[in-house]
């Protein structure tokens, strides 16, 4: 018995060492996320699909090295994120990591892309802090930020009109930046804030806050929240009337919370995205192909992460190099175009600056087709979106 | 405007109905579990998932069969309930000789198992359940407009709440099954199938589960954890009503939904933890629970 669990071991150490070498040859990507939990389906396993799609795509070899991924699950933890990175860093050979939905599980692993020196392209992490007071110089943050989210949906209800806000804030860091970016974007517009309620994450009923928001008399409910927390909330507001008294604004919402919650009670709603599979032939060719393998149109996240993936092989290959530094200085000085960005670049800080979208959620009357949910109000450039260097990252200074 | 402790009235009318409409939820969901342990001493920690799996019945239903509502609360039920009489014949019956905690465990990891495999199949971001015709709109209570089906909430769970009062406590089966809780061998030796009691309890239990799932399916999103958050409340529930105590669990549920009302009121970021602080107290000053016999 003994001797059987020692040959097992001495087996299992031979191939890792074995895996070990090779993977100095590969070039490796990684993706940790939220593949079991509230974000899932925002990026998931659909953005390891969109992963693997940019990799076949670029025809799976780079430097004529061929091109491995690794994926694992953080489950909302920064602990697991952060050691599975340092794991992966160790003992894989990782060149390269995507991920992070969840802003607390993104800083765990900026923190560790910068102590191992490995590209850590951060997407579905809305907070700004990572390419602010977290930013290191191996971040990039790519899809959007609470900056942009609040640059595009408040900006557009206040010069719309609806001057006055209150809020239903998730009672966290990102509920809590979220609120602050709104509320400045809509002072700085000559509008106000009545009022807010913080709500606990996970509340099983928001009707009560609900009340409360209605009895402020405030024009707008600017949701501050997300995943379920957003689609029961509006949901609530839909049945107690108060979406015909107020205007709803979602200061982040996915394509598929949109089609969880059903047009009839998503209708009207503004929101800002960083991508739609339905804006132009570049998007909608890739969310067919997409759409063959899932069975769902992608999300701004599971978009984003084709992208990030194809800049990043495109910046190793004309580095000529895995190295590092050398790669993030190619993929600062290369404009991106592709499916997803047109003239996108990334800034110093860190922000992949490209436009973002306004939308707003089509009544059942006005969609066609199936998932035809948003009409684009408004293009905005990705300078106004994310805003100009805040100087709060030492990379960047004003 | 009138104000009480400078509270509009209305605002206090509103969050009274509105915990109400709550507490119908947390009566319902720990009348099932207050009988579950009552009778056979299981610590039934996947009742949050058996409510899942009454609400993903009543889309499923609906979108493959075309059941509607009505028959949902109804057939929703009695299928999960059969769930759980598989659950019963193949695991629990095994455990009853042991500690508690064998079955808190097993039914603790029955529980993540129905939810890792919903959550496979069906995606984390939930669907979408439509309100029934016939109880759409709202009605305009003076103090604040509430929404016809919520009303219902109200209705259902106080019948339904009555009813298995009324079966356990005053009639000759609900007599029975107290027996058995007492003294299993002897009913046995009286001639009364006691498995068969067993696995009737543990079915009926895991309805009512269910049916709180069909209920609740036209008000939240269904989706695979929306169970997992509210099964810690209704235990907390359970305990401050008296383990095993089916009026205490009533009683409690619906109290406490009011309490956690006005709580959004007054101080909104302890909303969720009012429910555990006065658990914490209960606890201390009266360990058996409000309704428990010591």
């Amino acid at each position: 018995m003994k001797f059987k669990t020692l040959a097992i071991g001495l087996v299992a150490a031979v191939a890792a060492t074995a895996s070990a070498l090779a993977a100095g040859e590969d070039v490796v990507i990684g993706d940790i996320d939220d593949l079991s939990g509230t974000y899932a389906d925002v990026a998931g396993t659909g953005a390891v699909e969109a992963m693997k799609m940019a990799i076949a795509d670029f025809g799976g070899t780079v430097l004529g090295r061929k091109i491995v991924t690794l994926v694992a699950d953080h489950q909302n933890k920064p602990d697991i994120g952060a050691s599975k990175f340092r794991e992966w860093a160790d003992q894989n050979g990782l060149n390269l990591l995507l991920g992070g939905s969840n802003t607390g599980v993104s800083i765990a692993m900026a923190k560790v892309a910068a102590a191992k020196k490995i590209p850590f392209i951060a997407i579905g992490a809305g907070g700004a802090s990572l390419t602010n007071e977290d930013c290191t110089a191996y971040t990039v943050h790519y899809v959007y930020d609470t900056t942009a989210l609040a640059n595009g949906t408040a900006t557009t209800i206040v010069q719309g009109g609806g001057k006055s806000w209150f809020y239903l804030t998730a009672d966290y860091a990102f509920g809590t930046q979220l609120q602050n970016a709104a509320s400045k974007v809509v002072e700085a517009n000559g509008g106000k804030t009545l009022g807010a309620v913080r709500v606990p994450l996970g509340a099983s009923d928001f009707s009560s806050f609900l009340l409360q928001a209605q009895g402020s008399g405030a024009q707008v409910l600017g949701l501050a929240n997300a995943g379920e927390d957003f689609s029961n909330s509006l949901k609530a507001a839909n049945e107690f009337g108060i979406t015909k008294k107020m205007k709803p604004a979602a200061l982040l919402a996915f394509i598929t919370n949109i089609h969880s919650l059903g047009l009839q009670t998503a209708q009207g709603l503004y929101l800002t995205t960083g991508f739609y599979w339905d804006l132009n032939e570049d998007t909608r060719a890739f969310s067919k192909r997409y759409f063959e393998k899932t069975g769902k149109e992608p999300t701004m996240d599971q978009g984003g992460y084709y992208s990030a993936t194809l800049t990043y092989l495109k910046a190793v290959k004309a580095a000529g190099t895995t190295d590092a530094d050398k790669v993030m200085a190619e993929l600062k000085k290369t404009k991106i175009n592709d499916m997803f960005a047109k003239g996108g670049y990334i800034r110093a800080d860190g922000v992949m600056v490209h436009d973002m979208y306004v939308m707003q959620v089509k009544s059942p009357q006005e969609s066609k087709y199936p998932w035809d949910y948003y009409k684009v109000l408004r293009v905005m450039k990705g300078e106004e979106a994310f805003g100009p260097i805040t100087g709060l990252c030492p990379l960047a200074p004003k | 405007m009138t104000e009480i402790f400078g509270i509009p009235v209305a605002v206090i009318l509103g969050q009274l109905m509105l915990g109400l409409v709550n507490g119908s939820f947390y009566a319902m969901l720990s009348l099932g579990l207050a009988v579950i342990f009552g009778l056979m001493g299981v610590v039934n920690f996947a009742h949050g998932a058996f409510y899942t799996l009454g609400a993903f019945a009543a889309l499923l239903g609906l979108q493959w069969l075309g059941i509607n509502y009505w028959a949902a609360l109804v057939i929703a039920p009695l299928a999960v309930g059969l769930i759980g009489i598989v659950v019963e014949r193949l695991f629990l019956r095994h455990l009853y000789k042991l500690d508690p905690l064998y079955g808190l465990l097993m039914t603790f990891g029955l529980a993540l198992v129905f939810e890792g495999s919903l959550h496979q199949l069906f995606g984390a971001s939930g669907q979408s359940y439509p309100v029934p015709g016939a109880l759409q709109g709202a009605m305009n209570l003076g103090f604040m407009i509430l929404p016809i089906y919520r009303a219902w909430v109200i209705v259902v769970s106080v019948a339904v709440c009555f009813s298995t009062w009324f079966i356990i406590e005053r009639t000759s089966v609900g007599a029975t099954l107290r027996a058995a809780t007492e003294n299993a061998p002897l009913l046995q030796a009286f001639g009364v199938n006691v498995p068969l009691l067993m696995v009737a309890t543990y079915g009926g239990g895991v309805a009512l589960a269910a049916l709180a799932g069909v209920l609740s399916a036209p008000v939240i999103v269904v989706s695979p954890q929306m169970g997992s958050s509210l099964v810690i409340v209704v235990f907390a529930v359970v305990v401050i009503g008296g383990m095993g105590s089916i009026l205490g669990a009533i009683i409690s549920g619906l109290t406490l939904g009011v309490v956690e009302g006005f709580t959004k009121v007054i101080y909104p970021e302890a909303s969720n933890i009012v429910v555990f602080v006065i658990m914490a107290l209960v606890l201390i000053l009266r360990p058996a629970g409000l309704f428990g016999r010591e």
